[in-house]
């Protein structure tokens, strides 16, 4: 079943900043996606991931090396074919006026309508089917100018289904969006590529949703190298860490984590393993201060008191006891000090 | 697959906005045909519309003068208006698709200026050579006005259309146009600079605008020009809702942009320039039509849009030639100032609009 879909080889890509100079953005890339595929394309903005996923959709030509759908250079299909087997979800909002989401989605069957765009029941069935696979059927009726962000992603991820394609291509789908939204999109993209057996590949920020989520993950560093592999793999190699190495911010290859690097305002010392005391641990370390649990020779030590209504935190510094019923009365009491 | 229940949901809905949709569309109809015959009535001389009618079919009425009024001058005047109307909405719409702004007309190519620099040329400077042609040129519909007028307007169109096979970025080709626009008024105000009253005041003439100067054998060019790109218009239906997701989904989608865009810009073109060379530059018509037709039918979907814009665009432009000779008798009002104070108000509102609830792409 996973059949390679999407091949590159030695793909070189980049822009023509005018008549005669070509800056390259990457080369000799040679990847494929397979069939049932999730694959995440991540990077630092400005490696260019846009150019890669603009140059597999058949938008701008390669520099050197080609681009194949299932064995076809996609340079030599004609619009419409490729319209059939590739599909694209971008990041821009797109206003279409007055549109129900219902006639938005059948857009997608464009290259397989009659020239005045009339849908066929098998044309129907399949807007149907797309738009129910999104979980968007309450929205069909709607006017898509009324739809909130994550919604209209939905759509434009039916849309981008009912081209029935092979292959489906986005470009930071869930950047407009909140938390929630982003998990959903991202937990419905890789049901769609396992359901459809598409292969599917998205460009993101998320590297956290990126590493929980993707079989795959193309990292596309600033000097031009894609590094390909699973989630964990990229992580353990180090080109995680190597890739998004930038001043103040490391990769904590512990926690799969980003963390900013800060001096230490001092030390504390956390006792207790509840919930609460996760979440104190988080606070302490937020406002800059270098926790520890169970180590009882320091000066400053918290403890988180938990009844079932209410939280207390009882601190001692140097012998004195104070008692405090928030997080942000502590960190308060400990920037003072 | 969906539910049954969700699915007769939809069919009922669909079913529900078909027969309001055929409702509007027959009321629109209704509409024209009774807007026409008023035009055809009312005027210096006021004629019953069942002796109109009666005229129509060819038949005998009270008195024969009326007859050749209708026949000679009203006739010819009417359908020039419906076709300009149509031409006009319909280009408008073109480039409010194709540009994605709300606010574009069918003039934002340079054609109007293009057109008003080829009549400036004629009206203000050939004419030195020959002075008794200047009298001539003083009435409107003189054959050498809608050359000089098509020319102009052909020449913009063909550099818009060189430089569209270049430029990769629609947003471009608007500036440019606008750009192409300000170099003509320029030079329209240089020769205006040189030239006596007399000529002003015939080239003045020509930016009020008319439909009364279209003869029938103006119209015998006129009308297969205007039919003929209204169904290339009705041929991009298709192309023009695709390309409401922008251009980049446009190409996506398997729509070879460059061209469709091509296309557009000819049929557009055509339809906004003949009108302007036959009926001078007729202001705001093309702008608020579509918006009219896209609050009426609630719809973006240019198969329903192109087909009632035609007939709303013949509608209005109907009533703005009923109201430029209501007012006094025996004087027409400047057309254009009519289609201004209809056309103003419906822009307003589209503003207003559209920043309450944002229902057109910005």
């Amino acid at each position: 079943m996973n059949d390679a879909i999407l091949t590159t080889h030695n793909l070189t890509i980049g822009y023509k900043t005018s008549r005669k100079t070509v800056r390259c953005v990457a080369s000799d890339i040679s990847v494929s996606l397979l069939a049932g595929e999730l694959v995440c394309l991540l990077g630092p903005n400005g490696a260019g991931k846009s150019t890669l996923l603009r140059s597999l959709a058949g938008m701008q030509p390669p520099i050197a090396g080609e681009v194949r759908l299932l064995g076809e250079n996609i340079y030599k299909l004609a619009p419409q074919e490729l319209a059939k087997r590739l599909s694209l979800v971008l990041t821009e909002k797109v206003d279409v006026g007055m549109l129900s989401a219902y006639t938005l989605v059948s857009l997608g069957r464009y290259p397989y309508t009659d020239w005045w765009g009339n849908l066929t029941p098998q044309d129907e069935a399949i807007v149907n089917w797309a738009i129910k696979s999104v979980g968007a059927v309450h929205l069909a009726p709607r006017q898509v100018s009324e739809l909130s962000d994550g919604e209209r992603q939905k759509i434009m991820i039916a849309r981008a289904l009912a081209q029935s394609p092979i292959v489906m291509l986005l470009d930071e789908p869930t950047a407009f969006l909140d938390l929630p939204r982003r998990v959903e999109i991202m937990q419905l993209l890789r049901q769609l590529a396992r359901e459809t057996n598409q292969a599917i590949l998205l460009s993101t920020h998320d590297l956290d949703l990126a590493l929980r989520l993707a079989d795959k993950v193309w990292l596309l560093a600033t000097n031009g190298i894609l590094h390909i592999g699973a989630p964990e793999d990229l992580v353990l190699s180090g080109a995680f860490a190597d890739t998004f190495k930038s001043e103040g911010v490391e990769f904590d290859i512990a926690s799969g984590e980003f963390h900013l690097h800060i001096p230490y305002k001092g030390e504390v010392n956390v006792m207790g393993e509840s919930i609460a005391s996760v979440w104190t641990i988080r606070a302490l370390k937020r406002a800059g201060f270098q926790v520890y649990q169970s180590k009882n020779d320091l000066q400053t030590s918290i403890e988180v008191i938990s009844n079932s209504k209410q939280f207390l935190w009882k601190i001692t510094n140097n012998h004195n006891i104070y008692t405090y019923n928030s997080l942000s009365e502590i960190i308060k009491f400990l920037n003072l000090l | 697959m969906l539910s049954e229940k969700s699915k007769f949901k939809i069919t009922l809905l669909n079913q529900k906005a078909l027969a309001l949709k055929i409702i509007i569309f027959s009321s629109l109809l209704i509409g024209l045909i009774f807007a026409f015959l008023l035009d055809l009535a009312l005027g210096s001389v006021d004629i019953p519309i069942n002796e109109v009618v009666k005229i129509l079919l060819g038949q005998e009425t009270e008195k024969a003068t009326w007859a050749n009024i209708v026949l000679k001058f009203r006739l010819p005047k009417a359908l020039t208006a419906t076709l300009a109307g149509a031409a006009l909405g319909v280009s408008g719409l073109q480039m409010q698709t194709l540009f994605k702004n709300p606010l574009a007309g069918p003039f934002v190519l340079g054609i109007s200026s293009g057109a008003s620099l080829g009549v400036a040329l004629v009206v203000l400077t050939a004419s030195a050579t020959t002075p008794t042609l200047l009298a001539d040129l003083g009435y409107l519909g003189d054959f050498g006005l809608v050359i000089a007028a098509s020319l102009g307007a052909a020449s913009v169109l063909g550099i818009m259309l060189v430089v569209s096979r270049r430029v990769q970025d629609t947003m471009t080709l608007l500036i440019l146009g606008l750009l192409f626009g300000y170099a003509t008024s320029a030079i329209v105000s240089i020769l205006l600079q040189f030239s006596s009253k007399e000529r002003i005041q015939s080239y003045i003439m020509w930016t009020f605008g008319s439909f009364a100067g279209v003869t029938w054998r103006q119209l015998v060019v006129l009308t297969p020009v205007i039919l003929l790109s209204l169904f290339l218009a009705v041929l991009q239906s298709k192309s023009l809702n695709t390309l409401l997701l922008g251009e980049s989904y446009a190409r996506s989608l398997g729509l070879t942009v460059q061209k469709t865009r091509f296309s557009i810009l000819t049929s557009a073109s055509i339809l906004a320039g003949a009108i302007t060379a036959f009926c001078g530059p007729i202001a705001f018509l093309g702008v608020a039509i579509p918006h009219l037709c896209r609050s009426f039918f609630n719809t973006s979907d240019h198969r329903i849009l192109i087909p009632s814009v035609t007939i709303m665009g013949a509608i209005l432009a109907l009533i703005a030639d009923l109201f430029s000779q209501l007012w006094v008798s025996q004087m027409v009002l400047p057309l254009n100032a009519v289609t201004a104070l209809i056309g103003t108000p419906v822009v307003t509102w589209v503003i207003l609009r559209r920043n309450s609830q944002k229902s057109f792409p910005s």
